[in-house]
């Protein structure tokens, strides 16, 4: 796969790490999440056919980690942002 | 003349006769040959037996689509299986011997199996050897194998290299045909950067097989004219013997190019072939078309093949598998090869055409309406039998037979990424459909436009529309441009024992058993039948069998529906798939800066992920392993040791937020370390199992620098960043791995600061009061060197860790080496290190296993409550704070002499040995030279409570049962005096 780094342009995805679902950026509040809140972020992961948010670290690249939004039937590759970048939205 | 087959003309050098043996038996050929033709033409037709039955078979190709002659190539350890003749490029020297036959090829004793073919038809391994179920180990797998199987290994190491390269085009062009090389000069001539490969030797693809011409010139010279020109464009690159494998994602294509295999060894330096991996913007599939045959009884005989392919046998390589030729054909394409075939000298027997109205105005005898329905020849073809118009039975005498059912365009690469072919009714083939591999069109025969005019045409246009071309398209060379439409004819009435897939031994009554069983969908019945699931993937037999399916369902093809194919196009060898990454370049080797240094010590290495770590230093007159390392142990718990820990994880992790970041990825806290401190640090994973552990050190307000076990530096390093940028992403903190930048040393021992005091430079006081337990700071060493001092300690002894730059490494090892003398300074590995630590009891990879908590770690106090952290807050789950929850503890046997293996479990005193009364687990077990008797570190079900108490650890793998008495364990120094001196 390609994927097309936002600073670096289209890479291969041989140097990245998948890191799995991007929902692991949505880590409960410690202050005011239940434990079942806990349980959910820890254990469940959605398994979608079609687009899928996800997490890749260009570790053999500059470091960064990203967003990839993929298609899990087909591989197609809809969005690429960086993972700071929206968590500091 | 030895090759009574040979034809006049062809695409040979004759001028250079070339040697080779089939079976041992010696045979000439000429450059250009591949094994098929050059047998064919020493008139050699029977090549190899059937997988199953053991029938008799020779080439039904002349390509790669090739499902019978396949033999083994070359002998000793570069011996190849399963390699088809019909690509093979022949070279001086080459021996080849066929397959899957004992004794002989002309003689083989399986060959009973066809006899028994009632027995053996689809299924048959499901239905036969069901029961009894005891008897499959013993009695049916072994038999099975030893008959199954085509080729054999050599069993010895592949002796060639293997490479891998990456190229970039914009358009990628797959086929070398006439649509291909259009193509190719279309997008080479407007300057675009151009691959375009062929899996064959030589580029043009039928133009070579076939006597039409193109632009006033025969097809071949304007193939090679045309390839001449592509030569001289500098933006386009040639690739023959290259096979494109595989359509993958976002216009990846892997190709293998076959830089040697023609030849009798690899030239020096290079390698035997190389994997491609090729990034196209946009790719042209101009893969052509198979044809495919039709099926009667006993079709399957040496000598019976496609008649495109005996075309090509006789036009290209001047080789004919027999004088007297026969031609079974429903279309005008058969008369092609009949017309070829005499006019290279072959007697025509008769062309057999199933068409009434078939065409007669040629010089050889058709039989119109007539239909092959049996044929003999054991060893090879002798007659046919026709049915003819009237129902009448004649006898042909022949001795080769070439059979055309029309052509399949071949979308093998558009299915790889799940495209699913269509049905054209005109054409009554599948053709390239449903989702293509993004970026690929296709042209020519492979998209259904079978005349070379329509090839030539279609490949420029597709060039310039992938390429998006503007202006006037050039004049497309004259070619002929016959139509394009087939009836189909998919298999001769009432026949049974005819072959559909020759590699699997798959006939047309196999194919309506699998109907009568209920084995109805296409993907059953390949999987019931095997029907295509050769190494050729059924290229030239999946239609048939697809078309009988149909009927006896009652359907269209169409609603039947295909199957499709997957990578690799043709069988690959894992050697090219692996590359140089065998043996030891399966993964890096990771070298520390003292490795030399060790090395000249004579240091046993051990692997440690990719690094070698020096294992022990054995001296003189040691000759186990234990005598080094015991006394390793005993000398720098006794004066000082040295320890290479460079390949320990460093983390430097900078930014005014800094502390809290640290204060997140460890469970315990950091905000209020001082500046010129250490601390241990335990990391969690989110489910609050611990994940790894080690120190951090605050070099300034801003800066710390972190360790982690050699093992998880780069999970660890992973885990920081997702914490930094995906969690704390306004956090002003920076992280970057050092573990390469700095070359590090544990010194340890009661004399250890008084070797360090040899070489710090004299203005940084390294005394207990100047520098204690936990200190850290930026000092220099040996006149200014820059480097860090860590007053940790692993040992459980003073100790301390000194890092300088990588390029220092080495001298400053000799340097310590050189200056410890006075205290008879001990170079230690990483077994005494092992012993030391489990003597001192600190937790290691053993411990932190994945499965433990800092709870079980006996570190449960040191989880902050007052922040939040990684991992804590499922950490205070129920199920992993129960009151007999695991707790580390130490193990001594109560007798001196006892064995301690790690992976024993614990039980009580008494009572019974199973699982349901375990009590825990040893993690690590060592020999102690301190305490003169093996010791062992393990989890205990309410660990702590229990000291004093005596267990049984056993181990039913080595039947091992010890009584062990559960101490504390901190076997050596439990107070901690030793590190503070």
């Amino acid at each position: 796969m390609i994927i097309n780094h936002p600073l670096l342009g289209p890479r291969d995805s041989a140097e990245f790490v998948y890191l799995g679902a991007a929902a692991l950026m949505d880590r409960p509040d410690p202050e005011t999440a239940s434990a079942e809140d806990w349980h959910d972020y820890a254990y469940l992961r959605d398994n979608p056919a079609g687009p899928h948010r996800e997490l890749w670290f260009h570790e053999g690249g500059d470091r960064s980690i990203l967003i990839v939004t993929r298609d899990t039937t087909t591989h197609e590759i809809t969005g690429v942002e960086l993972a700071r970048e929206v968590a500091s939205k | 003349m030895t090759q009574k087959n040979r034809l006049n003309g062809g695409q040979i050098d004759r001028d250079t006769t070339l040697s080779f043996t089939f079976d041992g038996k010696h045979y000439k050929g000429h450059p250009g040959d591949t094994l098929a033709s050059a047998l064919l033409a020493n008139n050699v037709r029977l090549m190899g037996r059937s997988f199953k039955y053991h029938r008799p078979r020779g080439p039904l190709t002349a390509g790669s689509e090739e499902p019978n002659a396949i033999v083994e190539l070359r002998s000793g350890a570069r011996q190849e299986p399963n390699t088809r003749a019909t690509t093979a490029e022949l070279f001086d020297g080459l021996s080849a011997t066929s397959q899957n036959r004992w004794p002989s090829l002309t003689f083989d004793a399986m060959a009973i199996n066809d006899r028994l073919s009632n027995f053996l038809t689809a299924g048959f391994y499901y239905k036969t050897f069901m029961w009894p179920a005891a008897f499959w180990e013993k009695i049916y797998e072994p038999i099975i194998r030893k008959a199954a199987g085509l080729g054999s290994l050599s069993m010895r190491a592949d002796p060639d290299t293997y490479d891998k390269g990456f190229r970039h085009c914009d358009l990628l062009i797959i086929g070398a045909g006439p649509a291909g090389l259009n193509a190719a000069l279309t997008a080479g001539r407007a300057g675009a950067q151009v691959i375009l490969a062929d899996e064959d030797f030589r580029m043009g693809g039928r133009l070579n097989a076939e006597t039409y011409s193109v632009a006033d010139m025969s097809g071949a010279d304007w193939a090679r004219q045309t390839v001449a020109e592509l030569a001289t464009l500098s933006n386009v690159r040639l690739m023959p013997r290259t096979t494109v494998i595989g359509a993958f994602d976002h216009g990846i294509y892997g190709a293998v190019k076959r830089v040697s295999d023609h030849l009798a060894t690899p030239a020096a330096g290079k390698p035997r072939q190389i994997l491609w991996r090729i990034y196209a913007k946009q790719t042209l599939l101009c893969a052509g078309a198979t044809e495919r045959p039709i099926a009667f009884d006993n079709n399957d005989r040496p000598g019976i093949m496609l008649a495109a392919s005996l075309r090509a046998y006789a036009t290209r390589w001047a080789a004919t598998p027999a004088q007297r030729v026969a031609i079974f054909t429903n279309n005008d394409d058969g008369h092609r090869t009949a017309r070829d075939l005499q006019a290279k000298g072959v007697k025509i027997a008769a062309v057999i055409d199933t068409r009434q109205d078939a065409a007669r105005s040629y010089d050889y005898e058709v039989l119109q309406g007539a239909q092959v329905v049996d044929t003999k020849g054991r060893l090879g073809l002798t007659f046919v039998e026709v049915k003819q118009a009237d129902g009448s039975i004649r006898t042909v005498e022949c001795g080769a037979l070439g059979v055309s059912g029309g052509w399949n365009p071949n979308v093998h690469l558009t299915c790889h990424q799940r495209g699913r072919p269509t049905w054209n009714d005109s054409l009554a083939a599948f053709v390239p459909g449903g989702t293509l591999p993004p970026g690929m069109s296709v042209a020519g025969a492979a998209n259904g436009d079978l005349s070379t005019h329509g090839a030539l045409k279609s490949g420029a246009e597709a060039a310039r529309k992938a390429l998006g071309l503007k202006g006037r398209a050039p004049a497309v060379p004259q070619a002929e441009d016959a139509p394009g439409t087939q009836t189909p004819f998919w298999y001769v009435e009432g026949c049974s024992r005819a072959w559909l897939d020759q590699q699997n031994d798959v006939t047309v009554k196999d194919v309506k058993l699998s109907h009568q069983e209920g084995f109805r969908s296409v993907e059953h019945l390949k999987r019931y039948t095997t029907l295509g699931m050769a190494t050729d993937q059924g290229k030239t037999s999946n239609i048939g069998g697809l078309a009988i399916m149909a009927e006896l369902a009652g359907k269209s093809i169409p609603e039947v529906g295909t199957t499709i194919f997957r990578p690799p196009y043709t069988p690959t060898a894992i050697g090219v798939l692996a590359g140089r990454m065998r043996g030891k370049e399966f993964h890096p080797t990771r070298l520390t800066p003292s490795h030399v240094w060790a090395k000249e010590r004579g240091a046993v290495f051990v692997e440690v992920g990719n690094w070698l770590r020096a294992q022990w230093f054995p001296l003189p007159g040691e000759t186990h392993w234990r005598q080094s390392v015991d006394r390793e142990v005993t000398a720098t718990r006794a004066s000082v040791g040295v320890c290479d820990c460079t390949t320990l994880g460093k983390i430097d992790v900078q930014g005014s937020d800094a502390a809290t970041f640290l204060n997140t990825v460890y469970c315990n806290g950091f905000a209020k370390l001082a500046v010129g401190k250490t601390r241990y640090g335990l990391m969690l994973r989110e489910d609050g199992i611990a994940m790894d552990d080690g120190t951090a050190a605050r070099l300034a307000e801003d800066q710390f620098v972190v360790t982690t076990t050699t093992a998880n530096a780069g999970r660890v390093y992973q885990h920081m960043e997702f914490v930094r940028q995906c969690l704390m992403p306004e956090a002003d903190v920076q992280l970057i791995s050092t573990t390469e930048a700095w070359a590090q040393y544990a010194v340890a021992g009661p004399n250890s600061r008084r070797l360090l005091q040899k070489i710090v430079d004299p203005d940084h006081d390294i005394s207990n009061e100047g520098f204690p337990f936990m200190a850290c700071a930026n000092i220099t060493v040996c006149g200014g060197l820059r480097a860090r001092l860590f007053r940790i300690s692993f040992s459980g002894e003073l100790a301390f860790e000194i890092a300088v730059p990588s390029r220092y490494g080495d001298a400053l090892m000799r340097r310590l080496m050189t200056e410890g003398e006075e205290f008879d300074v001990t170079p230690y590995g990483t077994e005494a290190l092992g012993v030391m630590r489990i003597e001192k009891g600190h937790a290691a990879g053993n411990e932190l296993n994945g499965t433990t908590t800092a709870l079980n770690l006996g570190m449960g106090r040191m989880v902050s409550k007052s922040k939040d952290s990684i991992g804590s807050k499922l950490s205070e789950r129920p199920g992993l704070n129960e009151a007999d929850a695991l707790m580390q503890v130490g193990l001594r046997p109560l007798s001196a002499e006892d064995k301690v293996t790690a992976g024993g479990h614990l039980m009580k005193a008494s009572g019974l040995v199973d699982a349901a009364h375990d009590q825990g687990y040893v993690t690590s077990a060592a020999y102690s030279p301190t305490l003169g008797r093996m010791i062992g570190l393990g989890f205990l079900k309410d660990g702590g409570n229990r000291m004093g108490e005596t267990l049984r650890l056993v181990s039913p793998v080595t039947d091992l049962t010890v009584e062990v008495e559960v101490v504390s364990a901190h076997f050596v120094d439990p107070e901690g005096e030793r590190v503070r001196a």
